[in-house]
């Protein structure tokens, strides 16, 4: 009798949280999908059917195709970047250094940080300004002897990406060293001394050892990182405002939505973002929880 | 873990300085600039220290900036406690309360954490206005709901980990559901708490995308009224970097006090509890 009791009080302690993300993430998605496929465009709402014309229109979109372009080459640099960067600092950091805990933290700090900051900071420093009006990374390098690494930055519309993705490399790869240095401490000791025994060298021990040891690391840092990626909005936005050249998908879905009004448009955008995600995390959750299950 | 030192490895730390200077960089700039007097301010000298330490920019960025610090910090505060009182029961239930259909559920929770707003910013920009949830109420809102997937994945982990005796003892004791919870998991769950706590503090003091969309010019958070702030012409850029440590000093000082916590919680939004 107090079991049922219980099932019923249970079930009605997670139904609000349970009803709210249903509502708030699926129904709204599928409010979205149907927005997406209507010809709404101005203040008020209007659903009247449109069939696949805003995506067919996305495609057309030569904004859009910049962003493609711009999104991949983020992805690109900012996701490389923060592997190797991190997985590098890792290495260093597990060898055994004193001051490791004061490494770790500096490494990891720029997280706690929002993109907002990062990007007014970062906006600063790789200020194109040249002449008398030099300054920033620029000024720095110059005053290094170090001109030849002047450049324009954000402001070039091929290198422009990848110059914001260093930024966002300084304020994420704190979080792959955290992630592979948790990897390299879970590998038993007795795996790095029987391939030392065999006369690998320190090198070798990292590359056919720890490496392939840690590919479910680099699996999950590749997928949380595309997915954040996929996602870039605030700190392009802080560092180089609503510019063409460096436009991106999250972007445009706000401008064509709130300052366009085209609602249709706006949803299209969304809902391709959406599938973008879900095609990296839906394989990725069910692979976690499977492993989950099996332990 | 290996805390002997390895001979021969000092000239790590040639390296490791070196990368340590680069994640100071912006930090330094944004200190020293902004402890800079307006007569010391020129291009020219920004990468030096300051002469001595001047509070103008911190003045004006202060003036320019404290209602929206105040209107972060109502909407974190409640937007916090809420989102992580929630987790830690959806937490319970889904670890140690099973009912038929909670391994079914429990993924497409998850999935909500990963998904990218703009899919679902028409209907919440619509929804908050058909309801009259504008400004801050409503970001409260958002914030919460958004915040239950992790909150719930956190707790669940912690919760799962527990041996599942300590519940059978209470329950032979004649202890409910809910007599479990307060007395025996709750107390334990401190750590946890800590943990989701300073993990919604950040993300949620952090956020731009849902205050920009969801408030106007009066209750502008921090992050949404120092990028505007920073995109006028009119503002010198020292008191922007003054601007950005006021933006970046609550989450700041709380990852220098409890960043073991904070790394706890970066791993558990990688799935890994």
């Amino acid at each position: 009798m107090s079991k049922d009791k219980d099932r019923i009080l249970n079930i009605l302690l997670v139904s609000p949280s349970i009803l709210a993300v249903f509502i708030f993430v699926y129904a709204f998605i599928g409010w979205s999908v149907r927005v997406s496929l209507s010809k709404w465009k101005g203040l008020t709402a209007d659903y009247t059917w449109n069939g696949i014309n805003n995506y067919l229109d996305l495609f057309r979109d030569q904004r859009f195709q910049v962003d493609i372009r711009n999104t991949l080459i983020f992805t690109g640099v900012f996701v490389i970047g923060s592997i190797v960067l991190g997985f590098i600092l890792a290495v260093m950091l597990d060898q055994g250094l004193k001051g490791e805990g004061f490494f770790r933290s500096l490494f990891l700090f720029p997280m706690a940080i929002s993109f907002i900051v990062t990007g007014v900071v970062w906006r600063w420093l790789m200020n194109p300004a040249t002449g008398a009006r030099t300054s920033g990374l620029n000024l720095l390098f110059s005053y290094l002897g170090l001109d030849f690494l002047e450049n324009a930055w954000h402001t070039t519309p091929t290198w422009g990406m990848a110059a914001i993705a260093l930024a966002a490399i300084w304020q994420m790869s704190g979080y792959t060293m955290a992630l592979y240095l948790a990897g390299l401490r879970a590998i038993p000791v007795e795996l790095r001394e029987a391939a030392q025994i065999d006369g690998a060298n320190e090198l070798q021990v990292y590359r056919y050892i720890m490496l392939p040891l840690l590919s479910p690391v680099t699996l999950s840092a590749l997928i949380i990182l595309g997915h954040i990626s996929l996602k870039v909005f605030d700190l392009i936005i802080a560092i180089a405002g609503k510019q063409y050249a460096l436009d991106v998908p999250a972007i445009y879905m706000w401008q064509v939505t709130f300052d366009g009004l085209f609602y249709g448009k706006g949803a299209a955008i969304g809902i391709l973002l959406l599938i973008s995600v879900a095609v990296l995390i839906i394989p990725y959750i069910r692979f976690t929880l499977r492993t989950e299950t099996e332990q | 873990m290996n805390t002997n030192l390895r001979p021969g490895k000092y000239w790590l730390y040639i390296p490791l300085i070196l990368m340590a200077v680069f994640y100071l960089l912006p930090m330094y700039v944004m200190l020293a600039t902004g402890f800079k007097s307006f007569a010391e301010i020129d291009l020219k000298t920004m990468w030096n220290l300051p002469k001595g330490i001047a509070f103008d920019n911190y003045v004006e960025a202060w003036a320019r900036l404290s209602p929206s610090l105040k209107n972060s910090f109502i909407m974190v505060i409640p937007a916090t406690l809420i989102s992580s009182a929630l987790g830690s029961l959806n937490g319970f239930v889904l670890a140690k309360w099973k009912f038929r259909g909670a391994d079914v559920i429990f993924p497409f929770l998850l999935f909500g954490m990963f998904i990218p707003y703009q899919s679902i910013m028409i209907p919440l920009v619509q929804f908050m206005r058909s309801v009259g949830l504008g400004g801050i109420p409503g970001l409260i809102l958002a914030h919460i709901i958004y915040g239950i997937p992790i909150t719930t994945l956190t707790f669940r982990n912690y919760y799962a980990s527990l041996p599942q005796e300590l519940l059978e003892a209470a329950k032979m004791d004649g202890a409910d559901m809910l007599g479990i919870y307060r007395h025996i998991l709750l107390p334990i769950s401190l750590p946890s708490f800590v943990v989701v706590l300073i993990w919604q503090f950040t993300s949620a003091w952090n956020d731009f995308l849902f205050a920009v969309i969801l408030t106007g010019n009066e209750d502008w958070p921090i992050t949404v009224a120092l990028n505007n702030m920073a995109g006028s012409q009119i503002i010198a850029w020292n008191v922007q970097m003054a601007g950005s440590l006021l933006a970046a000093l609550p989450t700041l000082l709380v990852y220098i006090f409890l960043g073991r916590f904070f790394l706890r919680g970066l791993l558990a939004g990688s799935l890994k509890g």
